[in-house]
């Protein structure tokens, strides 16, 4: 299935919750609010035409120094392929600084499990619901957030 | 004074069983690098497990944000250190996608070559390695045996046997030497009679097959749902491989087919990546046969390094490097995600560019990140033992996985 209907059908059963859809490179991202995403995604998982049965990569994007940026600083970004129908689309959410949390996938796709831990660990973002969030590559007692922009290359 | 039992006694007592917890500590010979994992045993059975990862990160998502695109290539090669040539490709074909730069076919076609023979090095490894844990050590010495022709062919390419850094963005550093044909196509000659080798030494051994059959089994549904790619994914049955889905290089132009599993265990993992490094084989004899003499840098201007030659003679070229060099051209501002298969699953590059000539954010989906993550569900209920057996079969490298 093309992405861009893939994006259409988002927009169609979940209308007031898509900020918009935006192609680059032959790549599809749908930008969301967040306060549906656990419902977006399971229609993503489950729905047959889509089966979006994979989650290739959660991730998290800092724009406090992005030239010319005016939305909320995180972005969470999931990038989601179906095995069965070869097609993917990638999903944005922007989450804000003062209160940077979301709810997590973990319960939909295993995978966003460890993602989610990684992306609280080093971005800072908070997932409700996650089973176990703690820190993961870093030692537990570490204090900060390292892929923030504010902090700096070589540590404090 | 302390009362001693009599056996009488101590035979009567109750044998309590507690659950202990166990560090199979970063410092560990079959852990493949730098793993923790604590486990939780009721006696010798795995009853839960936590992998503690991270003993190998380098924040190298971070530094990669102030790097220009071409400094990040060494920086690739640190990743999954074994087969780096398949991290530079992945990563270069993200920054392509990114800047729509179209790669000419030649360089296409030994970027295929040396990603297929870095495969097959990286499969020496895992198979030498997995079955020195299990015990069988002769495995071990014949596959880096044929590692080492492989290095040798490397070396002739690219001047490097393992950490290459050879490929660049719209094309290669420099084209192969005109001996390389010739020893490549006696390798792929020789290569299968040993495949063969090390193969019937461990297929049918009744030693082996106690060790992997019906150990680490891992469902289609719940393989894809725990997000496992490449071969630990194609041992449960799933015919999911990104060089048949989204073609990259020259994968469209090559016949090979991509095995499959039944059962989900390791062995059928193992029987998988046998046969992988066959394709890989074939896929190598077909690129030597299909390579057209050819230009292997792209004819784009913007991104194309000039030849040597000429930026010691032509002004504008000397410029044109020292700019590429320096601070690398603005780039089209936006976001990729390109995923590859590598030798270990899907690597994943999702770039963010802001427009200059650095990366704004650099996301690297590794597979053995993930793969570990699904280390506990393979576990348990297993012996510790078997926690070996998993963690051969899962091929993970500790570099990519803590980045």
């Amino acid at each position: 299935m093309d992405p861009l209907q893939i994006a259409k059908m988002i927009e169609e059963k979940f209308a007031g919750h898509v900020q918009g859809t935006a192609t680059f490179a032959e790549q599809v991202s749908v930008l969301l609010i967040k306060d549906k995403i656990k419902e977006i995604c399971l229609f993503l998982r489950d729905e047959p035409s889509l089966k979006m049965d994979h989650l290739a990569d959660l991730t998290a994007v800092d724009f406090s120094r992005y030239p010319g940026d005016t939305g909320l600083r995180f972005e969470v970004v999931y990038n989601l392929i179906s095995t069965v129908h070869r097609h993917r689309i990638r999903l944005k959410v922007r989450v804000p600084e003062e209160d940077p949390r979301i709810d997590s996938v973990s319960s939909i796709w295993q995978t966003a499990n460890w993602h989610e831990r990684e992306t609280y660990d080093l971005m800072g973002i908070k997932f409700d619901g996650h089973p176990d969030l703690r820190r993961i590559l870093l030692p537990e007692d570490w204090e900060g957030h390292p892929l923030r922009k504010e902090y700096p290359l070589k540590g404090y | 004074m302390v009362k001693l039992m009599s056996s009488t006694e101590t035979a009567q007592k109750e044998i309590v069983q507690k659950e202990i917890t166990l560090n199979m500590g970063p410092q560990h010979p079959a852990t493949h690098g730098v793993l923790r994992l604590v486990l939780d045993l009721q006696g010798e059975t795995v009853v839960g497990c936590d992998p503690r990862p991270g003993y190998l990160h380098r924040g190298i998502e971070k530094w990669m944000e102030s790097r220009t695109y071409h400094q990040i290539i060494p920086m690739t090669d640190r990743l999954e250190y074994i087969t780096c040539m398949n991290n530079n490709l992945g990563y270069v074909v993200a920054v392509e996608k990114l800047a729509g730069i179209t790669v000419p076919e030649r360089a296409q076609f030994i970027r295929t070559l040396l990603a297929e023979l870095t495969r097959l090095s990286g499969h020496l490894v895992w198979l030498g390695t997995h079955a020195l844990d299990i015990g069988a050590m002769t495995v071990c010495m014949y596959t880096l045996r044929e590692r080492e022709l492989i290095l040798d062919l490397t070396e002739m390419v690219t001047g490097a046997r393992q950490t290459v850094s050879y490929v660049r963005i719209g094309g290669l550093r420099n084209d192969v030497p005109r001996d390389f044909i010739n020893k490549c196509r006696e390798f792929t000659e020789i290569f299968p009679k040993r495949l063969e080798e090390y193969d019937t030494m461990i297929r049918e051994n009744r030693i082996w097959l106690q060790r992997t059959v019906g150990i680490g089994v891992f469902s289609a549904e719940d393989a894809v749902n725990y997000g496992l790619t490449g071969g630990t994914l194609r041992g449960s049955g799933v015919n999911y491989d990104l060089r048949k889905v989204e073609p990259y290089a020259a994968y469209d132009k090559v016949e090979f087919e991509v095995p499959l599993g039944k059962n989900g265990d390791v062995y059928d993992r193992y029987i998988v990546r046998i046969n992988e490094m066959r394709q890989s084989n074939r896929i190598i004899k077909q690129c030597l046969d299909m390579m057209q003499p050819g230009p292997i840098t792209t004819n784009d201007a913007r991104y194309a390094i000039p030849e040597k030659t000429q930026v010691m003679q032509n002004m504008a070229s000397l410029a044109h490097q020292f700019v590429l060099m320096s601070k690398w051209v603005p780039m089209p501002k936006g976001e990729v995600y390109v995923a590859t298969e590598a030798p270990k699953g899907e690597l994943g590059f999702y770039i963010v560019s802001d427009g200059s000539g650095r990366p704004y954010r650099i996301k690297i989906r590794a597979p053995s990140y993930v793969h570990i993550s699904a280390l506990p569900k393979m576990v348990t209920g297993h012996m510790v033992a078997d926690v070996i057996s998993c963690i051969g079969t899962i091929d993970i490298v500790l570099g990519e996985c803590d980045r």
